[in-house]
């Protein structure tokens, strides 16, 4: 049951646009005509528009401010996002920038949110400061909801240590994330992570896992 | 305790001056370090700190006097731009010897430049950018860990000697994230601050901070004073990292992100049986002569890689002093070198030397 329009946000760090570019990818091989939106206001730095190539080689439309990775800092949002609520065969994702301070840029569509279903996925890592807890967690997508005039319907989980993420890690606060869930009154829909940290996820989560690549690379990477 | 999180460079430098007893940070929004003064600004009033927005850098860095003349650990930050309009009070606060820690984190110039990452205040943060004779003690740190550590040694080693100092990093190391522990931060360190302006109680004579001395002979025995600290800074603060210069023909340099692609290019290079080492400052005031001086007797060339125009390139012939012939690659206006160009450097350095 794929919704077209699907909404990431959640707190700068959290792992947003790499969890975007996987959902994108992952609709882009079954089949789908996949659109994917940077709208990052607020972060001039790794940002989806850094993986135009992988996007362009999975027949993935980007739309991104012309200033992304350019050398201005400009808070523009692209100006070709309306068209694809006139598309009724493309899937949306929408990567949105950090907190509440991002989430404010999604305001300015919300007659079309209203229009028809939509997924809101909130992306959390408790391994980010700020983040930590249930209630951290609570106040910010509270903020995030106010700021984007949108709601919340899903929770992904994607705690995680960077390079030292092991097969522990995206569970180690799971009980936060649990009463989080309880709180919002929304399911957790996606476990996030590589192949090889979610492969001792206990049995009842199979339907959740998620599993990724990394696609934006360090300078050091390449 | 070790437990482990993901922050960006930026977030990193506040937890580890607020875990190294600061309380007290103004700040002035610039890309790309704002990620440190939203966090102060969430953090700060949490723990009973100040977290102060100016209306400019200026006010800024002369909060920051104010708060480093009552004996408090004071910070502030910008990038490039805004260290520019702070010099002014980098050198009164230098001259009235206080102590402070100041964070850069670079960005593209001249003038407003632009926003991606580059190493070419070099110049600027080790040779003066403020009026005066004076130095800042500058620390270049190359992952999210390291800048923990730094800038815990920041505030201890800018108390001891009264000296402020500097963070410097760039928009890369201030944005990536990787994991993290505070375990390496040390207990700050205690200093009698009989020096600062607390408040006599009617029991000692008032302490002025100041830095206008009405004689030339005052000034001069003053700077003469404080040049003796300086030189203690050079033979005791020097810091670098550095491996495989033993038999190394060519010595690769580098500090903060770009030492991060010259590892990645020299391991490759010595996969292929060049004899490479790297030497990467982790001070770049004081500079770490001493290392390279001792370098300069067996290796046959140095290569400086920067993302300037060839700046500390400078610091690395002084320290070399003719010995060996110094080369310099560099990238600037926010592109970062590439492993690949790295390799060709020194493939092309290694062929002529044969």
């Amino acid at each position: 049951m794929s919704v077209r329009l699907n909404v990431f946000c959640g707190h700068f760090g959290s792992g947003k646009t790499e969890v975007s570019i996987n959902y994108a990818i992952k609709l882009a091989n079954e089949g789908k005509k996949v659109t994917i939106i940077d709208l990052d206001i607020v972060n001039p730095y790794f940002r989806t528009a850094d993986a135009r190539k992988i996007l362009n080689e999975h027949g993935i439309e980007l739309i991104a401010s012309e200033f992304a990775n350019s050398n201005l800092d400009m808070p523009t949002v692209p100006q070709d996002i309306k068209k694809v609520f006139y598309d009724e065969n493309a899937y949306v994702i929408f990567d949105v920038g950090g907190d509440d301070d991002g989430a404010f840029a999604l305001g300015q569509y919300n007659s079309f949110f209203q229009k028809e279903p939509y997924r809101m996925i909130f992306v959390v890592s408790t391994k980010r400061p700020l983040t930590e807890t249930c209630d951290d967690l609570y106040e910010m997508a509270r903020n995030i909801e106010h700021a984007s005039r949108l709601k919340f319907t899903d929770i992904a989980n994607n705690t995680n240590l960077g390079k030292l993420t092991t097969e522990d890690t995206l569970l180690s606060d799971y009980k936060e994330i649990e009463a989080l869930s309880e709180k919002m009154g929304i399911p957790v829909t996606m476990q996030c992570g590589l192949e090889k940290s979610l492969s001792n996820l206990p049995k009842e989560f199979d339907e959740q896992k998620f599993p990724m690549n990394i696609y934006i690379k360090m300078p050091w990477e390449v | 305790m070790s437990e482990k999180v993901l922050m960006k460079g930026n977030e990193a430098i506040g937890e580890a001056a607020i875990r190294s007893g600061c309380r007290h940070f103004f700040g002035y929004p610039i890309t790309p370090q704002t990620e440190l003064s939203a966090y102060m600004a969430k953090k700060m009033p949490k723990i009973g700190g100040v977290f102060l927005q100016a209306e400019s850098e200026v006010a800024a860095i002369n909060m920051v006097y104010g708060a480093a003349g009552a004996g408090a650990r004071a910070m502030t930050s910008s990038s490039s731009p805004g260290i520019s309009l702070k010099s002014e009070g980098i050198s009164y606060i230098a001259g009235a010897d206080l102590p402070c820690v100041i964070v850069d984190i670079v960005r593209g110039g001249p003038g407003l430049g632009g926003i991606q990452p580059a190493q070419s205040d070099y110049f600027q943060v080790t040779k003066g950018g403020g009026h005066g004779d004076y130095h800042l003690i500058v620390y270049a740190p190359n992952s999210v860990q390291e800048i923990v550590s730094l800038t815990a040694d920041a505030f201890n080693k800018s108390e001891e000697y009264r000296v402020p100092a500097m963070i410097l990093g760039d928009g890369t190391l201030g944005q990536m994230m990787e994991p993290v522990d505070f375990d390496s931060v040390p207990e700050p360190i205690t200093t009698n601050k009989d020096w600062a302006t607390t408040g006599t109680g009617l029991k000692r004579e008032h302490n002025i901070i100041n830095s206008l001395y009405l004689s030339p002979e005052a000034l001069e025995k003053t700077i003469i004073e404080r040049q003796k600290r300086y030189d203690i800074i050079k033979e005791k603060e020097q810091r670098y990292e550095a491996h495989d210069i033993e038999d190394a023909d060519i010595v690769v340099t580098a500090y903060g992100t770009t030492s991060r692609v010259v590892e990645s290019a020299v391991k490759t290079l010595r996969e292929e049986g060049l004899k490479v080492g790297v030497i990467r400052p982790i001070t770049l005031w004081p500079f770490p002569v001493k290392v390279f001086a001792e370098a300069a007797n067996t290796a046959k060339a140095f290569l400086s890689v920067e993302m300037s125009m060839g700046q500390m390139v400078e610091d690395v012939k002084i320290a070399v002093n003719g010995k060996a012939p110094v080369y310099f690659f560099g990238r600037t206006g926010g592109i970062i070198p590439t492993p690949q160009e790295i390799i060709e450097e020194v493939r092309k350095i290694a062929g002529g030397l044969k």
